[in-house]
């Protein structure tokens, strides 16, 4: 708001209660603003500060030593953090835009408002109960824990955000641009492949790591699916460790050394967090401008 | 104009055009007739994106049989006493889930008393106090908060919070507030306390934008009117934008509460894990979430296993019953606008 009353020039002065209480609440609000970044700030210096003490080579590149034993690494945690979101990703992106492109090219009806609205409860389970469902799904029939276990689980949750985001951004496609690659005879499937879906992709995937970067860091669903490895695993039917399990399970323990490789599990998490967001923006802003031409 | 195209996918227009960008084009659009010309692909497109779209149907119902049908055993077993009798006994295995009903409603709650002023100051502050270049930061900072795994906000609580609680606050709240019972017993640290704190963190980013979202849907009009009327600043956030946008807030509330309900593991980490129903903020409590996040890949035995999907079932059910309302209401203020829900 631009035009405050008191340039209003009014007949009478606002009396002195009306202004304090004003005064009280604007200073009430700006408080608010402090009190809510006091802890977004306090969490990343201090995790900055205890996380960059812990990281070093041998963070990076080994597997975690016995208890008692000081050094040794979340290589493969960080490897099968990786390998999890990989699978997830596998399964949950092509049936989230699938979904998404239904939605908006085939969705505006009853049957895709019912999808719409399954969606958006989907995407407010509590991720442990996804982890109750994977586990039913994958644990009892292959008979053990395992990495596709957490794959499935983590897609499941992928997949609801992305189909509502690349909708909306399906959405904002003119109706135009479809229109012209009728008019030339392009049939409708080519035209939402490689006109529209095109035309969006750098939203897309926006919406695409946006859910891969919730995900990325979840636990719960993973405690009883991926269920973490002490050692390193490829083989998709075996558990695998993975580096927010790590983290849950060295922050509960009673030892200083895994206290301290927790947090520095814990910065490696955000920074894989931050650049694969970042990295496939960047990624995407100079696709976009190759489709454009 | 199409008809061309039907038959004849070459287009010998875009041939002879010697120049490498818009060959480029010509050869494209080659590609796009050559293979669209086909009904039968149209319809297998079409039900491919519906089974897509169908799958996320499939899936909620894949859960709800999932959770009913594992739940079943302690259903028979226990009946509606489970959610009324206090005893979590897996070495006799009986099970009764009130501690950890209690817990959740508590630390949701409680989660929901802080975050909420907070909440709707920051969102008033943003949207119509603040600097015009000062929102796009302020707004994008809070909404990092969200981007911040549970388990590093556990972790931080564990470290930071706890200590900070069991050193300062405790005593203090002790000393000053004890006699409200709510503040008895030794200051652990760890509890309802640090649970309901952690969490309070964690939703306020979520009602934080959504109350944003609802108050910049009410009109500039309405603004202008109560401010012509002689209001002071907040008169006229109070009467032409809270007033206009409560629906919306109070579904950005609701949806907090959701995400708290359901929220496991930074409330796993702090808040104590002892299935006891205790009045003081300081005891140490446990919630549907964590009791399924600690026991479930350790339970032996069916019926075991069995009330802790129970459990699980309860919080799917209580959780879509919130978001849903949440829904509906947020969706009463912003009408046709697009609203975040992640």
């Amino acid at each position: 708001m631009d035009s405050k009353p008191k340039s209003l020039n009014l007949p009478h002065e606002i009396s002195f209660y009306r202004r304090a209480v004003n005064s009280l609440v604007v200073g009430a609000a700006g408080l608010a603003v402090f009190l809510v970044l006091l802890p977004l700030g306090a969490i990343f210096a201090y995790l900055v500060y205890k996380g960059i003490g812990s990281v070093n080579w041998a963070f990076l590149t080994q597997t975690p030593k016995p208890v008692g034993e000081p050094g040794g690494g979340m290589a493969n945690a960080i490897g099968g953090s990786v390998y999890i979101l990989l699978i997830a990703s596998a399964m949950g992106v092509p049936l989230g835009i699938g979904a998404g492109i239904f939605l908006s090219e085939y969705g505006r009806n009853h049957f895709g408002n019912f999808v719409r609205f399954t969606a958006d409860v989907l995407n407010g389970v509590p991720s442990i109960i996804v982890g109750i469902v994977a586990y039913g799904l994958v644990v009892l029939t292959q008979g053990h824990f395992s990495a596709l276990a957490g794959g499935v689980a983590l897609a499941i949750m992928m997949i609801p955000t992305i189909a509502r985001t690349t909708e909306a951004m399906l959405l904002l496609v003119p109706i135009q641009v479809r229109e012209a690659a009728y008019g030339l005879g392009v049939s409708r499937w080519r035209t939402t492949l490689s006109i529209t879906l095109r035309t969006a992709t750098s939203g897309v995937i926006t919406g695409v790591m946006l859910a891969f970067a919730r995900v990325a860091g979840e636990t719960a669903p993973l405690l009883f699916t991926a269920f973490g490895n002490q050692y390193w695993n490829w083989k998709a039917n075996q558990p695998t460790a993975a580096l927010s399990l790590q983290i849950f399970s060295y922050a509960i323990s009673p030892f200083d050394e895994w206290h301290r490789q927790a947090w520095g599990g814990a910065l490696i998490l955000i920074i894989l967090i931050v650049v694969s967001v970042t990295a496939v923006r960047v990624a995407a802003g100079r696709g976009m401008l190759r489709g454009a031409n | 104009m199409s008809n061309g195209a039907l038959g004849a996918p070459h287009l010998p227009r875009s041939q002879p055009l010697a120049k490498p960008g818009i060959a480029l084009v010509s050869a494209r659009r080659q590609s796009l007739l050559r293979a669209g010309d086909s009904r039968i692909a149209d319809q297998i497109f079409y039900y491919l994106m519906l089974a897509c779209g169908a799958s996320i149907l499939a899936l909620v119902v894949l859960i709800v049989y999932e959770l009913i049908t594992k739940s079943s055993l302690s259903w028979h077993a226990f009946g509606f006493k489970f959610f009324f009798a206090s005893d979590w006994d897996p070495v006799n295995d009986k099970y009764g889930a009130l501690p950890f009903v209690y817990g959740t409603i508590v630390s949701s709650f409680l989660s929901l008393l802080i975050a909420v002023p907070l909440a709707i100051g920051t969102a008033v502050f943003v949207t119509e106090l603040s600097p015009r270049w000062l929102r796009t930061p302020l707004a994008f900072t809070t909404e990092l908060l969200a981007a911040i795994p549970s388990v590093i906000y556990g972790l931080w609580a564990i470290f930071v919070l706890v200590p900070i609680l069991r050193q300062y606050l405790q005593p203090w709240l002790t000393k000053y507030f004890g006699w409200t019972t709510l503040f008895e017993g030794p200051p652990y640290g760890i509890g309802m306390l640090a649970a309901g704190i952690i969490l309070a963190i964690m939703i306020l980013p979520i009602i934080s934008s959504i109350t944003r979202e609802v108050m910049t849907a009410v009109s500039q009009q309405q603004r202008e009117a109560v401010l012509a009327l002689g209001a002071t600043r907040w008169e006229m956030i109070r009467i032409g934008v809270l007033r206009n946008a409560r629906a919306g807030i109070l579904g950005g509330i609701i949806l907090g509460l959701g995400r708290a309900l359901g929220e496991t593991m930074a409330v796993t980490m702090v808040i104590g894990n002892r299935p006891e129903i205790a009045k003081s903020l300081f005891a140490p409590g446990y919630t549907m979430a964590s009791v399924i996040a600690n026991e479930f890949s350790e339970a032996t035995g069916d019926t075991y296993l069995s009330a802790l999907v129970e459990v699980g079932l309860a919080l799917f059910l209580v959780t879509i019953i919130v978001n849903s309302l949440a829904q509906v209401l947020v969706w009463s203020v912003t009408r046709g606008m697009p609203t975040r829900n992640g």
